[in-house]
């Protein structure tokens, strides 16, 4: 707006200008005119945009001031699409690391760092046993970063397994799955089970020795399970023969072979990652709707116990 | 002593993520307990002072009157997971930069790895297969420990501890969890990959991994002990057998839940269902140490001898 103003109003003054003189102004002097005019605005310009946060641009990027304020403090948390899963609020012990370890956070930012460069690493990789294990040394040794991307993935994994784990195990030192966060205990044991899906189907990928053993090993449990598969109990008497079991669903055939490859790629690259998100949408959605981080909280004696309610 | 073993076991690139938990699950296991036992201290000041218990804020944490008692979350949480996010990539990256992620050689069905190890976070899984046949180790254990990390949350009739580290308040609780979380889970992975060596041999640390090895030892079956014969005797005696192991677990966790007077009260508050669940899953828990001893100590293989099932 203010620009459109600016440049009207010069482009009237120049006219004007040559109006009221009657005489004849040579053209090199209405250049001139015309240019300082056009530079006193520029300069105008360059000095508000000193002020950036005035701008109109500014403005319908960030919708609220980022003063000190207690309520803008508040609306950069609450109109933050990223941030708003956050109250705007906590209590002040409850930003106490040794309360919470921070481990839930950082499986998510670990989860986050796996996603890219797991991304990353698809631009590289064909799920195909003719190509896989070569794709892997022309990450290691042609593509740039192709073996930093390709460790950070792997102990990515790593880590997030070891930080689910002590998640879990603060949770239960804390109780904080007690009244009213019960199901979103269940939630996160789901989430375990698909950290460790996820880890699991992604060690087959390079198709090598490492990864074709561990994975030959642990889908020869399928083949025990009881009823479904063709080695378990009652699974011969239930018609279980190893073209038809719990595992040749898994693997896609008898041995583990292009199909398994291809398999654990999608499981890994496409449905686990979506099912696990889902999940963690609801686990994080949950943690607000159970009214925050569980503590640190006060402590209870046991003489305030409450009788149980009878059903 | 065979140093070079040793290096070489620990040195492996996906030892490593072992080694890390080995450091971590103490350092957390003292960290946790260690507010446990302050907050205890607490309870018990709180408990033996009634007046105190009225007026004071009942959290370790230092507080004052006239302390806001919450902050916004954007600087006081924002910051923190900033920076929490920037250590851990900070780790990554330079754990990525210093150590390479394993890669054998190709895939090789007709080469057998010995060890075929599967990823570190199942191999407690493997171990099992040492005790129980691939249908209990590999399906029954790994469904039981998901459903009843599930059910926790509804079988835990003891509404102190929520929020805040105690283990004067939640004794069984939490020695149930360290029992089945690092005694069982985190320990079993530690023999898995640190202990176990070729032919899924024990290898204690700093003795070489000898290929040839060859171990005799005969383990029997419980019934060939007693000088049982006869299939239908063999079912028969077994079926008596682990029923009197389920009836004397019972028992054992019987008198556990009820061996002090609050415990006696929080045994009270269950409904019939919650001890028969926590009964059922204890008695499987408990399965596994009882069947490590047998095995380890005394040379058996299979309790109950069927037909269609081994136990």
């Amino acid at each position: 707006m203010a620009e459109g103003n600016g440049s009207k109003g010069t482009g009237g003054n120049g006219a004007g200008g040559s109006g009221q003189n009657g005489g004849k102004k040579s053209p090199v002097s209405v250049l001139v005119e015309g240019a300082k005019a056009v530079g006193a605005q520029a300069a105008e310009e360059i000095k508000a945009l000193q002020q950036p946060e005035k701008t109109d641009v500014w403005k319908s990027v960030l919708r609220v001031k980022h003063d000190e304020t207690p309520r803008s403090r508040a609306l950069g948390v609450l109109s933050n699409v990223f941030l708003h899963l956050h109250p705007a609020k906590i209590n002040r012990d409850a930003v106490a690391y040794s309360y919470t370890w921070g481990m839930g956070g950082m499986t998510f930012y670990v989860y986050i760092t796996l996603v890219f460069t797991g991304t990353l690493l698809m631009f590289y990789y064909h799920p195909s046993k003719v190509v896989a294990f070569r794709d892997i040394l022309y990450l290691e040794h042609d593509v740039p970063f192709g073996k930093l991307l390709r460790n950070m993935h792997r102990w990515g994994a790593h880590l997030m397994v070891i930080m689910v784990e002590l998640h879990m195990f603060r949770v239960f030192l804390t109780g904080s799955y007690k009244k009213p966060r019960q199901f979103n205990w269940v939630v996160g044991v789901i989430l375990l089970v698909l950290t460790l899906l996820l880890s699991f189907t992604g060690y087959l990928l390079p198709d090598d020795q490492l990864g074709f053993w561990a994975v030959t090993v642990g889908t020869n449990m399928a083949r025990a399970t009881p009823l479904l598969g063709h080695d378990g109990p009652f699974g011969h008497q239930f018609g279980m023969t190893p073209f038809n079991d719990v595992r040749f669903g898994l693997l896609g055939g008898s041995i583990v072979d292009s199909n398994a490859l291809l398999r654990a790629y999608i499981w890994h690259c496409v449905a686990i990652p979506i099912i696990a998100s889902a999940f963690m949408v609801v686990h994080f959605w949950r943690v607000r709707k159970d009214g925050g981080i569980s503590g640190p909280a006060p402590v209870q004696l046991e003489s305030e116990i409450k009788e149980p309610r009878k059903l | 002593m065979d140093f070079h073993q040793l290096w070489s076991i620990f040195s492996t690139p996906d030892n490593v993520p072992i080694v890390l938990l080995m450091i971590v699950v103490p350092f957390y296991t003292w960290y946790g307990l260690r507010q446990a036992f302050a907050n205890d201290k607490l309870i018990g000041e709180l408990e033996a002072n009634p007046a105190l218990a009225k007026t004071h804020h009942r959290k370790t944490q230092p507080w004052k009157p006239g302390w806001v008692k919450e902050v916004h979350v954007w600087p006081y949480l924002l910051r923190i997971e900033f920076l929490a996010a920037i250590i851990v990539t900070l780790i990554l990256m330079v754990w990525s930069i210093t150590l390479n992620a394993p890669l054998e050689e190709p895939s090789n069905p007709t080469l057998t790895m010995n060890p075929a190890k599967a990823p570190w976070y199942f191999l407690g899984l493997q171990e099992m297969l040492v005790y129980f046949d691939p249908w209990i180790a590999g399906v029954m254990m790994p469904s039981l420990i998901i459903v009843g990390l599930m059910v926790i949350p509804y079988i835990d009739e003891n509404p102190l501890g929520n929020g805040y580290y105690t283990y004067k308040q939640r004794k069984f609780a939490i020695w149930t969890f360290i029992f089945g979380f690092i005694i069982l889970w985190v320990t079993m992975i530690v023999i898995g990959t640190l202990i176990r060596g070729p032919g899924w041999m024990w290898f204690w640390p700093g003795t070489t991994w000898d290929h040839n090895r060859l171990e005799f030892t005969v383990n029997r079956d419980l019934p060939d002990v007693f000088g049982i014969k006869g299939r239908i005797a063999k079912i028969i005696f077994g079926a008596i057998v682990v029923g009197i192991y389920g009836v004397v677990a019972a028992i054992g966790i019987h008198k556990l839940m009820n061996v002090t007077s609050f415990a006696k009260k929080i045994y009270k508050r269950m409904s019939l269902l919650q001890v028969a669940t926590m009964q059922l899953f204890l008695i499987c828990m408990l399965a596994l140490p009882i069947k490590m001893i047998a095995r380890l100590l005394f040379r058996i293989k299979y309790v109950w001898v069927t037909p269609w099932f081994n136990v």
